[in-house]
């Protein structure tokens, strides 16, 4: 089971780091707390990419992770700055109590 | 030259283009020049190709030059290209020299007019449309040239467009043109899908007539009937031409260069281009005969009863353009472009005539407030004199030579009629007796105009009277290049076309001779046929003069004398005057049918076919979107919820479906 | 002790200390506990790049991840919390047991979906030519720059743009009016 390169137990550990990111960003009610679960999942998906080049002799997956986390910390920046902005007008960062999109 | 014949089209588009760009700053002086060199210099290229074409033989007068591939989609290959031929060149000498003598003499007549550069700018651009339109080597081509001299038109009519008659003489030429214009594109549609089913695609006008003998009659017929529906509109046949006269509210130069000398014959030249296919169809020639007559001899009682002198020419237009179309009918393409020709000196002198009496009588048309017009405007008096002998068909004049020839042709040709010929040669003895009553009413008799006006006449100056007097020794001559050869001439102009026309359509072979040889018997003109056609000859002068003599009795020996006929067939002269009631006839069939027609598709197929459809399917989107508004909750969380859960489904079928 | 086995027992204890944290992370109530739960785990994963021979990814996570990212979260949570502390998922009714059910249920599902997937898949993919022993030579840090500055050269750059954006996007967003 425990081999050189471990790349099954690290799909495993993807899976589930995944899953609880996933749930987690549903059942959350903090805003703050989704986007960590967010970035979660995103790591999860990293996790895969890292496991899967190296099994395969590949550098891409690295290249992809690098820009995947390009775009995670400007997300985290255009998302954070929305939060706050939310705040200030709302007053609150409930998931529950944001429903604007409301048709 | 064969490599620069675009060079034709290419001046007046370059007139039009440097007057559009500068024409707001422009002096009127630069904007006249740059208009009148480039119809100049236009004219000179067309002279220039006519001599280098003498100097060929015959068979190799053709220059054909393709500059640009317009559109090549699959089978559909149209290039930009231009064809000048015996035909073409002759089109491009009466278009360019007639247009630059008009252009020169529209300096003179739009002078004080506050549009002068857009007046300029408009007649360039007709001019290119003009000869885009005969020496484009393709049928899409001529067709861009035909609708462009029709755009131009209507500019042009509505050239004075604060005046509501003008702007709406100018709506009715372009609708009623349209009709035609329809049938014209539906024969090009046609006739390039039944070549297509033959295997040759092609829109290319030397292509076409080198596979026409792959169609069968039939189709032949029926395209050649659409295309002259075509040409009916543009050259005012019945039943499409009341816009002619109405066109009249344009400028006297355009009524003069548009709607005399180029445009209006386009329909003309377009089956004389064309006449491959028409002598295949002899039931189209036959219809083209017959409205060719009818036009000529009811647009001629019509002159009758007008007062207006630019409306009695119109008519007479109309007259001379079924005389055209006779000529096209009978198989004598080259006599009606001969025709063409001579109209075009002559009928365009007379408007330029009009247009100086006009500019001596502070702008009247009615014929009953002129007179006496002699003295005071010498030169445009003997032009106009000339214009009218030539119409009239006085031998030694131009219009004697073509209107001769084409009678001649209508009787004898296997085509033709001895019927035809009697309407023909009485339309000529019409024609000439209305002219006659023009001319003695406006330049004979008592001044009957106001005092005011009488003070002002004065002859035009001479950027208008060169012109006229360069048209005038063009009617007088134009026609020695046509003398028959009964007459010791060689009839060079039909010899010039030849290789366009292909052998002459053949004579009657038992001509219809015996009604004549029995009328013609006691002069002892029977006999053999260049005697008949002596005779024939002699019978439309005779007539011509019966005609003018008429007039003169009627206007100028007792000018009480028409009053009197007038009052003793006042029903009549109602009727003529008023054109047959034809325009209100179509008003009250096509104008106001098609606007009832309008209404009730307005209300059924749009108010309740198009709309119901249209706010049915709103109002089932809107149905359903009120329900499915209440899936869209707001929440983020939500929406990421139906995400994991597609994602969930998406992913199950991925893993699950393989270990199945 | 062999290389395999201590490779193997570090691997492990990561991946135990990535998953409790991050369950601790989605079950904390208080944001903050939330936030540095969030940073164990990223460690723990940056431990399992680097155990994956990659080192660069390892540091960048190290740094982007757990430092930039998450001290910028903390940031936010202080200033939005100021007052109202962790509990804003306080004062909201409880689920029922029906909709935990339903959740679990989904949970498992996702879950044994992406663990039948890894586990009963092989990887396909040909082989590339960075194999463990290239990298190693090289470096891995030198490899993937190497390949950031020549074949990705474009969507580096675009992605320096896609960071200026986002950084002029904070800004204007944030802006008072």
């Amino acid at each position: 089971m425990l081999q050189e390169n471990p790349s099954d137990l690290c799909f495993i550990l993807s899976g589930v780091l995944f899953t609880i990111g996933a749930v987690g960003a549903i059942l959350r009610r903090n805003v703050i707390v989704v986007f960590m679960c967010i970035e979660l999942m995103l790591n999860a998906v990293n996790l895969v990419f890292i496991a899967a080049a190296s099994a395969l002799s590949s550098m891409d997956g690295s290249i992809f992770v690098f820009f995947i986390m390009t775009v995670a910390a400007v997300e985290a920046a255009v998302g954070l700055a929305i939060f706050v902005m939310v705040f200030r007008l709302q007053d609150t960062v409930n998931a529950d109590e944001m429903n604007l999109l409301k048709g | 030259m064969a490599d620069y014949i675009w060079l034709i089209p290419f001046f007046p588009a370059a007139g039009f283009i440097i007057n559009s760009a500068i024409g707001s700053r422009a002096s009127k002086t630069s904007v006249a020049w740059v208009a009148c060199l480039a119809l100049f210099l236009a004219f000179l290229s067309s002279a220039a190709v006519f001599y280098e074409f003498l100097q060929l033989p015959a068979t190799a007068r053709v220059f054909e030059k393709d500059i640009y591939t317009w559109i090549a989609s699959g089978e559909l290959n149209v290039n930009i290209g231009f064809r000048l031929d015996a035909l073409s060149v002759i089109m491009c000498l009466v278009v360019t020299g007639v247009g630059f003598l008009i252009h020169v003499y529209s300096v003179g007549y739009m002078h004080g007019d506050p549009g002068f550069k857009r007046f300029f700018i408009y007649l360039n651009l007709f001019v290119f449309m003009m000869l885009l339109l005969v020496t484009g080597n393709s049928l899409p081509l001529m067709f861009v040239g035909w609708e462009g001299v029709g755009l131009c038109s209507y500019l042009l009519i509505g050239y004075w467009y604060e005046k509501d008659s003008a702007a709406d003489a100018g709506k009715k030429a372009f609708i009623v043109n349209r009709v035609g214009d329809f049938g014209f594109l539906i024969g090009v549609f046609f006739l390039f899908i039944s070549l297509g089913a033959q295997g040759v695609w092609t829109l290319n006008i030397a292509e076409i007539g080198q596979n026409a003998h792959l169609l069968n009659g039939a189709v032949v017929t029926v395209i050649t009937l659409l295309l002259f529906v075509g040409a009916v509109g543009k050259s005012a046949q019945i039943p499409l031409y009341v816009w002619l006269p109405d066109a009249m509210e344009g400028p006297t130069p355009v009524s003069s260069l548009i709607h005399a000398a180029t445009m209006v014959t386009a329909g003309v030249y377009m089956i004389a281009r064309l006449n491959f296919l028409y002598s295949m169809a002899p039931d189209t020639l036959y219809v083209i005969a017959v409205i060719g007559v009818l036009t000529a001899f009811f647009a001629a009682s019509i002159g009758f009863a007008q007062y207006d002198i630019k409306k009695v020419l119109a008519y007479s237009t109309i007259s001379q353009l079924g005389f055209m179309f006779v000529a096209m009918g009978v198989g004598a393409y080259a006599a009606g472009i001969f025709h063409l020709m001579t109209h075009a000196f002559f009928k365009g002198l007379l408007f330029l005539g009009a247009g100086s009496v006009m500019h001596a009588m502070s702008g009247e048309l009615d014929l009953r407030k002129m007179g006496g017009l002699r003295k005071k405007t010498p030169i445009t008096y003997w032009t106009f004199f000339i214009a009218c002998l030539a119409i009239a068909g006085i031998p030694g004049f131009s219009g004697f030579f073509s209107k001769d020839e084409i009678l001649w042709k209508a009787f004898s040709s296997s085509h033709g009629d001895v019927w035809i010929w009697l309407l023909g040669a009485a339309t000529a003895g019409m024609t000439a007796f209305y002219m006659f009553r023009l001319f003695f009413g406006t330049f004979h008799g008592e001044c009957r105009a106001s005092e005011e006006v009488k003070h002002h006449i004065h002859e035009s100056p001479r950027v208008m009277t060169i012109p006229l007097m360069i048209l005038a020794f063009l009617s007088l001559v134009g026609g020695y290049v046509g003398i028959p050869h009964l007459l010791g001439g060689e009839n060079a102009i039909e010899k010039f076309l030849a290789p366009v026309f292909g052998p002459e359509a053949p004579m009657k072979t038992a001509l219809n001779f015996d009604i004549v040889r029995s009328a013609w018997a006691s002069s002892g003109a029977a006999g053999h046929d260049g005697s008949l056609e002596l005779a024939l000859m002699v019978a439309s002068v005779l007539i011509a003069l019966l005609g003018i003599t008429l007039a003169y009795i009627f206007y100028i020996k007792n000018p009480s004398l028409p009053q009197r006929f007038i009052e003793r067939y006042a029903g009549l002269f109602r009727w003529v005057h008023n054109k047959y009631f034809v325009d209100e006839f179509y008003d009250f069939i096509f104008v106001r049918g098609l606007l009832k027609l309008g209404g009730i598709l307005l209300k059924v197929a749009d108010g309740w076919i198009i709309e119901g459809a249209v706010n049915g399917t709103a109002a089932v989107v809107k149905r359903a979107g009120d329900r499915l508004r209440k899936m869209e909750t707001g929440y983020v969380q939500e929406y990421a919820f139906a995400i994991i859960v597609g994602a969930i489904i998406v992913v199950g079928y991925l893993v699950v479906r393989p270990i199945f | 002790m062999d290389m395999v086995s201590f490779k193997g027992i570090v691997f492990i204890v990561s991946a135990l200390v990535a998953v409790a944290s991050s369950l601790l992370m989605v079950t904390r109530k208080n944001p903050i506990h939330s936030a540095l739960w969030m940073i164990v785990t990223f460690f723990a994963m940056a431990v399992i790049y680097l155990l994956l021979n990659a080192q660069f990814i390892a540091v960048a996570q190290v740094m982007v991840y757990a430092g930039a990212i998450m001290m910028l979260i903390l940031f936010v949570i202080m200033m939005v919390h100021m007052e109202k502390g962790g509990e804003s998922d306080a004062g909201k009714p409880r689920r029922s047991a029906k909709t935990r059910i339903a959740w679990a249920l989904i949970t498992v599902v996702l879950l044994g979906e992406i663990l039948l997937g890894a586990l009963f898949y092989q990887m396909t993919g040909q082989g590339g030519e960075y194999s463990v022993e290239v990298v190693n030579r090289v470096g891995h840090v030198k490899t993937v720059g190497a390949l950031l500055y020549g074949q990705y050269l474009f969507p580096f750059e675009i992605a320096s743009i896609l960071l200026l954006v986002g950084i002029v996007g904070a800004v204007v967003i944030t802006k008072r009016k």
